[in-house]
C-alpha cells in the first residue's frame, strides 16, 4: 500500500487564458479525513474534479493509490473511489433502491449489497419510493449511499451535508467516523467551517488557484498566530480586578458584554495571564479560553 | 474486463520514458488514446439496459407503437380514398404511401429520442456522477446509444408488425417480404437519425441548443435537402452533374430510405416513372443499405470522438 492514496504535484489547470489551478501539491495519507475549504472559485472544485479524472490536467500529476485516476488499470482506481457530488443528481423515474442497484451494475458490486447499505443512510423505509418523491436531505442521503458502494477506500465528499438537517448531519458524521475506523480516506469540501473544524484530521486551505496551508486546525491557528480570547464571568468590580492583576501583559483589547469580559491577548500572553488570574479567587465565577475558529484562521489566510 | 495499456498519461514521473503523449502541449493529458480493446461490453449492456427500460416504464415505446399502428392502419386502408376507393388495394402502394408518412415520422421521432441523451445528463448534473464510475466515455455514448436503439427498433417492429398481422391475410409471401423489407429499411432510417440525435447531443453545451440543433436537422434533411437538390437540377437545366444528381441522394439518410423502398419495388417504379434514369447502383439494397449503416456509424463515431477530447 502506498504511504499517501492521494498525490498531487505541480498540479495546473488553465482554462483558456484563465488558470484556475496554480500549481499544487497535496499528499493525503491512508485514513485520513481531509478537509478542502476555500470560498467559491479558489479552485476546489477545479482540483477535486481533476483528483476525480474528470478534467484534464494540464500540467503536474495526481495519482490515486500510486495509480493516474485515468490510468491504465483506471477501473481498477475508480472502483476504490466512492463520489458524492454537491447537489447530487440522481434519476427521479427510479426507485432508491433500483437507483444503487444501477450503480451497483456499473461498479460491479453485487445487488444483493444495496438493501444494507440504504439501511446505513436510514432509507430503508423509502426503498421502493421514486426518487422524484425523496427530500433534498432524503436524495443526499441515497447519493451518500451510492458512493459507499463496493466498499471504496477513498471517498471524494464535495459539500456533503448541504441540505440536510442537524440530526442528519450527525448521523452523516458518525458515518464518517465509522468509515475512518475501517481505514477508509476521505477528502470532504465545506463552506460551513464550524461543521468541520473539530472533524477533520488535517486540511487545505484554498485561495486564487494554491494551497495557502495545510495542517491541522490546531498547527495551523499556530501558524497563523492568531490572538485567542478570554472569556470571564464574575461579580461586581471584575473588569478593575482583571485589568489590576493583568498589568504589564500585552493584551489586545478587552471588551464587556453583560457580566463577561471578553479579552483577547497573544498566544505566547495566555499562560502568564492565567497565572494572574488565578490569584483572583472567588471573584472569578468562571473562564473560558476560546481558540481562533476555523473561520479566523480561514479570514486570517485570505486577508494575510 | 478491460486491458492495460490503451491509455496514456500527460507528465509522467521523470523515472518513465517520454510517450508520445507527454511530448505533446499539455491537453493531450489523460485523455484516452483511441483503442478498441477498452469496449467492456458489460458496462455498455447496462447503460443499455437502462435506457431501455426507462422507455418502456413511461410507456414511450407503447405511445410510439401506437402510432405508428394508427397511422400505418388508416393508410393501408384509406390511403386510396382520394380516388373513390376505401380498403386495402396492394402491398406495394400501401408501402409507397407509407414510406411518405414515415420518412416524415420517423426522423422527428428519432431526434426528439436521442437529442438529450448526453446534454440531458450534463444539464441535470448527473453525468459527472457517471464518469467517475468504472466506465469510459465511450461506453458511456454505446450504451446510450444501444438502449435508445433499442427502444425506438422495438416500437418500429411493434407498431409496423402489428399491421402487418392484420394485414397478413391479404399478402402473398412476397408482399409479406416486401413489407418486412419496408419495415427494416424504416429501423434503420430511426438508427440513423437516433445516431445525428446523439452527435447533436454530444456538441451543444445546453438543451435548449440541442432541441434547435434537432428541429434544424430534421427541417434540413427532411423539407429543405431535397428542394436544394431540385433547385441546382433545375438552374443548371441539368447540364451540369446530371449523373452525379442521383448519387447526391446518398448525402441525406431519408432520401437513401426512400429510394431503397421505392426503387426496389417494381410497380411503384412504374408508378413514379422514375425508373430511366436511375442508375442501378441505387436499386442495389445492398449497397443502400451499407450507405444507411454509413449514416448509423458516422454520427456516432463523431460523437464518441468529440466525448471523449
Amino acid at each position: 500500500m502506498a504511504s499517501t492514496i492521494v498525490e498531487a504535484r505541480g498540479v495546473t489547470k488553465d482554462f483558456g487564458t484563465v488558470q484556475a489551478v496554480k500549481g499544487v501539491d497535496l499528499s493525503i495519507a491512508p485514513g485520513e479525513l481531509y478537509g478542502l475549504i476555500g470560498h467559491n472559485g479558489a479552485g476546489k472544485s477545479t482540483l477535486f474534479k481533476m483528483m476525480l479524472g474528470l478534467i484534464p490536467i494540464t500540467s503536474g500529476e495526481i495519482r490515486i493509490d500510486g495509480e493516474p485516476v485515468n490510468g491504465p488499470r483506471f477501473r481498477e482506481t475508480r472502483r476504490k473511489i466512492g463520489y458524492l457530488p454537491e447537489n447530487v443528481v440522481l434519476y427521479d423515474n427510479l426507485t432508491g433502491i433500483e437507483t444503487l442497484f444501477f450503480f451497483a451494475d456499473l461498479k460491479a458490486v453485487p445487488r444483493r449489497d444495496c438493501a444494507a447499505l440504504l439501511d446505513k443512510v436510514g432509507l430503508s423505509h423509502a426503498a421502493g419510493r421514486r426518487v422524484r418523491e425523496y427530500s433534498k436531505g432524503m436524495r443526499q442521503r441515497l447519493g451518500f449511499a451510492q458512493a459507499l458502494l463496493g466498499t471504496p477506500r477513498l471517498l471524494f465528499l464535495d459539500e456533503p451535508t448541504t441540505g440536510l438537517d442537524p440530526g442528519a448531519i450527525r448521523d452523516f458524521y458518525r458515518i464518517l467516523r465509522e468509515l475512518k475506523g475501517e481505514g477508509v480516506t476521505m477528502v470532504l469540501t465545506s463552506h460551513i467551517l464550524a461543521e468541520i473544524q473539530e472533524r477533520v484530521d488535517r486540511l487545505a486551505i484554498m485561495e486564487g488557484g494554491l494551497i495557502r496551508a495545510t495542517g491541522t486546525v490546531q498547527t495551523l491557528r499556530e501558524a497563523m498566530n492568531l490572538p485567542l480570547t478570554l472569556e470571564i464571568a464574575g461579580g461586581a468590580g471584575l473588569a478593575e480586578q482583571v485589568g489590576r492583576v493583568l498589568e504589564g501583559i500585552a493584551i489586545e483589547s478587552i471588551e464587556e458584554a453583560g457580566s463577561v469580559l471578553h479579552i483577547r491577548l497573544p498566544r505566547e500572553a495566555k499562560m502568564p495571564a492565567l497565572a494572574r488570574l488565578a490569584t483572583l479567587g472567588d471573584t472569578m465565577r468562571d473562564l473560558r479560553v476560546r481558540e481562533p475558529s476555523l473561520e479566523d484562521v480561514f479570514f486570517g489566510y485570505r486577508n494575510g | 474486463m478491460m486491458g492495460s495499456g490503451e491509455w496514456e498519461v500527460g507528465n509522467p514521473p521523470h523515472r518513465q520514458p517520454p510517450t508520445p503523449c507527454s511530448l505533446l502541449p499539455a491537453p493531450c493529458s489523460l485523455l484516452p488514446k483511441t483503442n478498441m480493446f477498452s469496449i467492456d461490453f458489460r458496462q455498455i449492456a447496462i447503460v443499455a439496459g437502462k435506457e431501455f427500460w426507462d422507455r418502456i416504464r413511461n410507456r414511450w415505446v407503447l405511445a410510439v407503437a401506437l402510432v405508428f399502428t394508427a397511422f400505418a392502419l388508416v393508410i393501408a386502408y384509406f390511403g386510396a380514398a382520394q380516388q373513390g376507393a376505401v380498403g386495402f388495394r396492394s402491398i406495394e402502394v400501401t408501402i409507397a404511401s407509407l414510406v411518405s408518412l414515415v420518412i416524415y415520422l420517423i426522423p422527428l421521432i428519432a431526434l426528439i429520442l436521442g437529442f438529450d441523451a448526453v446534454v440531458g445528463e450534463r444539464e441535470r448534473g448527473s453525468l459527472d456522477l457517471l464518469l467517475t464510475l468504472p466506465i469510459t466515455r465511450r461506453e458511456l455514448i454505446l450504451g446510450k446509444y444501444t438502449g435508445l436503439a433499442a427502444a425506438l427498433t422495438f416500437s418500429t417492429i411493434a407498431g409496423f408488425g402489428a399491421v402487418g398481422l392484420i394485414l397478413s391475410p391479404q399478402l402473398n409471401l412476397t408482399a409479406l417480404f416486401h413489407y418486412a423489407g419496408f419495415m427494416f429499411s424504416a429501423i434503420l432510417l430511426g438508427l440513423a437519425f437516433l445516431s445525428l440525435a446523439v452527435m447533436l447531443s454530444v456538441f451543444a453545451s445546453d438543451r435548449t441548443r440541442a432541441s434547435g440543433l434537432a428541429i434544424g436537422t430534421w427541417f434540413f434533411f427532411v423539407l429543405v435537402f431535397d428542394l436544394l437538390i431540385l433547385g441546382m437540377l433545375v438552374v443548371t437545366a441539368g447540364d451540369y452533374g446530371g449523373a452525379v444528381f442521383p448519387y447526391l441522394l446518398l448525402l441525406n439518410p431519408a432520401d437513401v430510405f426512400r429510394v431503397l423502398n421505392v426503387f426496389t419495388l417494381d410497380e411503384v417504379r412504374t408508378l413514379y416513372g422514375l425508373a430511366t434514369v436511375f442508375p442501378e447502383a441505387l436499386s442495389n439494397p445492398t449497397i443502400l443499405g451499407g450507405v444507411m449503416l454509413g449514416w448509423i456509424v458516422g454520427p456516432l463515431a463523431v460523437a464518441i470522438w468529440r466525448f471523449e477530447r
